[in-house]
């Protein structure tokens, strides 16, 4: 099922929770909502199952209007941050709440419901476990169980809200690569949230970065890493540094000295140049911007630095190769291999840190 | 670590070792097993006195009077007529009451929880009105206004007062908090997302309700029964005024008790007391039970 958001708006009083999002998720694509707390990125997705009344703009499912349909007309599975199975069920019972929930003419047989539960156990890898109450599982297990009792009413669009939140590195990992294997199975639409850069850039075919309500970019991780559209989405996702400079007829000036970056796109006026560590690459004193380093640590295959470059002495940290023969003190010419700058007064400047 | 500093070290290590032996274990507490929590044998040994002095002796002392009679004379005292009524009378009207209670408690402490409204801490402290009413007052009131000449009495198109009804409707009163009071908290930390899991898999509101937030509560709402339950089998004060105290008819039990003990006739009295006290017993057992395996179910047991 084809998901259009059109133009959605939520207030919390004067706090905008989402403001003026728009996005479309093609069907059977799987599509991470990323951002730190208070983007609202939770919250776009509780408007999409319904959980979340919305100001504003209307969501599409398929060719319906379902921005003024209940919950229960949505047909969504939304698998929550911490599971919320109903503890007195046992695990069968819980998988086939959806089905029974059905007024009687939709409701199937329970032998079919049975065929169900059993088919749902064996695709989540628990079909031992119908028996037991949830209690009696682990953290993983009920977060598979959550999957499976969202996936029985055969959802038009499946909805994950952080889904691995709260278990152990190991466990995420593994149920990640999972998670991903069952939606290749399954095809359904999916959209989960997720604050963890790594599971939306492992996990997702795109990912929608939000912040401060508003959508920032979307694009495939590739674009989001490679190519970030603002400044905010350079500094949340991945490292890098930034560097205050003036453009001035499509040049970078800094220090009143132009800098050799070639010829810029950003108009006329104040800009910072973003650059990640690993696209900082050393040449000799003299070539490219010059400035000296200051801190030089080893992590684990790179050797990080920090060279401070300009009168102002920013710091932007560089990942080097750990053969390279530099020591902290030493002048050296700087080349980006990739770079980007933004205005200052571009919208959604305000990085984090 | 200087030569000197690990000398140090290691006589200290060896001084504590030798002040402090190993603790030995396991003599003379089979069950006790180690715990990172101390003070399980003083606060079981509390229990224990506490127990013994504020409930085991004195209801000890009622079942070794009883036990005085002979099995004859206890025999006939449980088998006559008037016992048997006003048994029946109070443990139907108690159970009647406390269940009355279980659902127009759960609404009230549902409303009070659930939502805001204006007034809302007003009707709150108002719950526990019938805790800290004097139970005469409560009684005498009670009766006067469903007396057929009071209030609601008037309205009402049968007789309430000094009937069985009047002395249901004393029994409602002053158990509605205990329902009240147990529900609140576990009402309180309902889980939200509970609730809209059901909605997102399609179950209509009264579905959930009934399917997944009433076996939630239903171990806090078994507590609150038996609580009720419990209090309205004993309640003396309130129930005199408003039943009529009509032999066969509106006599409950602990007024029975009262009367053959102004008559000195303490034998009577006690074992009426005694059948009360083994009914109520099993009772509350039953519920108990009912309330752990329901509690258990929860995942709240082990």
């Amino acid at each position: 099922m084809e998901l259009k958001i059109r133009h959605v708006s939520k207030d919390y009083g004067t706090f905008a929770a989402l403001h003026d999002v728009s996005l479309d998720i093609r069907s059977g694509e799987l599509v991470a909502l990323l951002g730190p707390s208070g983007s609202g990125k939770t919250t776009l997705l509780r408007a999409i199952a319904g959980l979340e009344t919305i100001d504003e703009g209307q969501i599409f499912f398929g060719g319906t209007d379902a921005s003024r349909t209940s919950i229960q007309q949505r047909n969504v599975g939304f698998v929550f941050q911490h599971y919320a199975l109903f503890r007195h069920m046992k695990v069968a019972d819980n998988i086939a709440f959806g089905l029974r929930a059905r007024d009687r003419s939709r409701r199937p047989h329970e032998s079919e419901i049975a065929r169900k539960v059993k088919e749902l156990l064996e695709l989540v890898q628990l079909p031992e476990l119908g028996d037991r109450y949830p209690a009696q599982l682990s953290g993983g297990q009920r977060q598979r169980v959550a999957l499976a009792r969202a996936l029985a009413i055969e959802p038009q669009v499946l909805l994950l809200d952080e889904p691995f939140g709260a278990l152990d590195a190991q466990v995420r990992k593994d149920l990640r690569r999972w998670l991903r294997a069952i939606h290749e199975e399954t095809g359904h639409t999916t959209v989960f949230v997720t604050h963890d850069q790594e599971e939306a850039l492992e996990l997702a075919d795109r990912v929608a970065v939000l912040s401060k309500g508003e959508l920032q970019q979307i694009g495939t991780p590739d674009d989001i890493y490679d190519r970030p559209a603002t400044p905010f989405v350079y500094a949340f996702i991945g490292d890098s540094s930034f560097l205050p400079i003036e453009v001035r007829g499509g040049e970078a000036v800094l220090d009143r000295s132009v800098l050799p970056l070639g010829q810029l796109s950003a108009p006329d006026g104040q800009a910072r140049l973003h650059v990640r560590p690993q696209d900082v690459v050393l040449r000799p004193t003299g070539e490219g911007v010059s400035g000296r380093v200051t801190l030089l640590r080893r992590t684990g295959a790179f050797r990080r630095a920090d060279i401070e470059v300009g009168d102002a002495r920013r710091r932007i940290e560089a990942q080097l190769p750990p053969e390279l023969a530099i020591t902290e003190g030493d002048e050296v010419g700087l080349h980006f291999n990739r770079f980007a700058v933004f205005p200052s007064d571009a919208p959604h400047s305000t990085a984090p840190n | 670590m200087s030569d000197a500093e690990i000398g140090r070290a290691l006589t200290d290590r060896a001084y504590s070792q030798h002040r402090r032996p190993p603790r030995k274990r396991g003599r003379g507490t089979t069950f006790r097993k180690p715990s990172a929590i101390p003070g399980f044998g003083a606060a079981l040994g509390f229990t224990w006195l506490y127990l013994a002095v504020v409930i085991l002796v004195p209801l000890g002392a009622v079942v070794l009077w009883t036990g005085s009679l002979g099995p004859e004379r206890l025999w006939q005292i449980a088998s006559d007529a008037r016992v048997g009524h006003a048994l029946r009378l109070s443990f139907g009207l108690s159970l009647a009451a406390a269940a009355v209670n279980a659902v127009f408690g759960l609404i009230v402490a549902w409303a009070l929880t659930r939502y805001d409204f204006p007034g809302r801490r007003l009707i709150d402290a108002a719950v526990d009105l019938p805790f800290a009413l004097p139970t005469a007052v409560a009684g005498i009131a009670l009766a006067s206004i469903y007396a057929p000449n009071g209030w609601v009495g008037s309205i009402i198109p049968f007789k309430v007062a000094f009937t069985p009804a009047g002395i249901f409707v004393a029994l409602v009163f002053i158990g509605l908090p205990f329902i009240v009071r147990t529900l609140q908290p576990v009402l309180a930390d309902l889980d939200r997302e509970v609730e809209e899991a059901a909605a997102t898999l399609g179950a209509s509101r009264a579905w959930a309700l009934l399917k997944v937030v009433l076996p939630t509560l239903l171990p806090a709402l078994l507590t609150g029964f038996a609580l009720a339950f419990a209090r309205a089998v004993g309640e003396y004060g309130s129930v005199i005024f408003i039943a009529g105290n009509i032999p066969y008819v509106s006599e409950i039990a602990p007024l029975l008790i009262v009367m053959r003990l102004e008559e000195f006739d303490y034998g009577s009295a006690t074992a009426v007391a005694t059948i009360m006290l083994a009914l109520s017993f099993a009772i509350l057992l039953f519920v108990n039970l009912v309330e752990a395996w329901s509690r258990k179910r929860l995942g709240h047991g082990r």
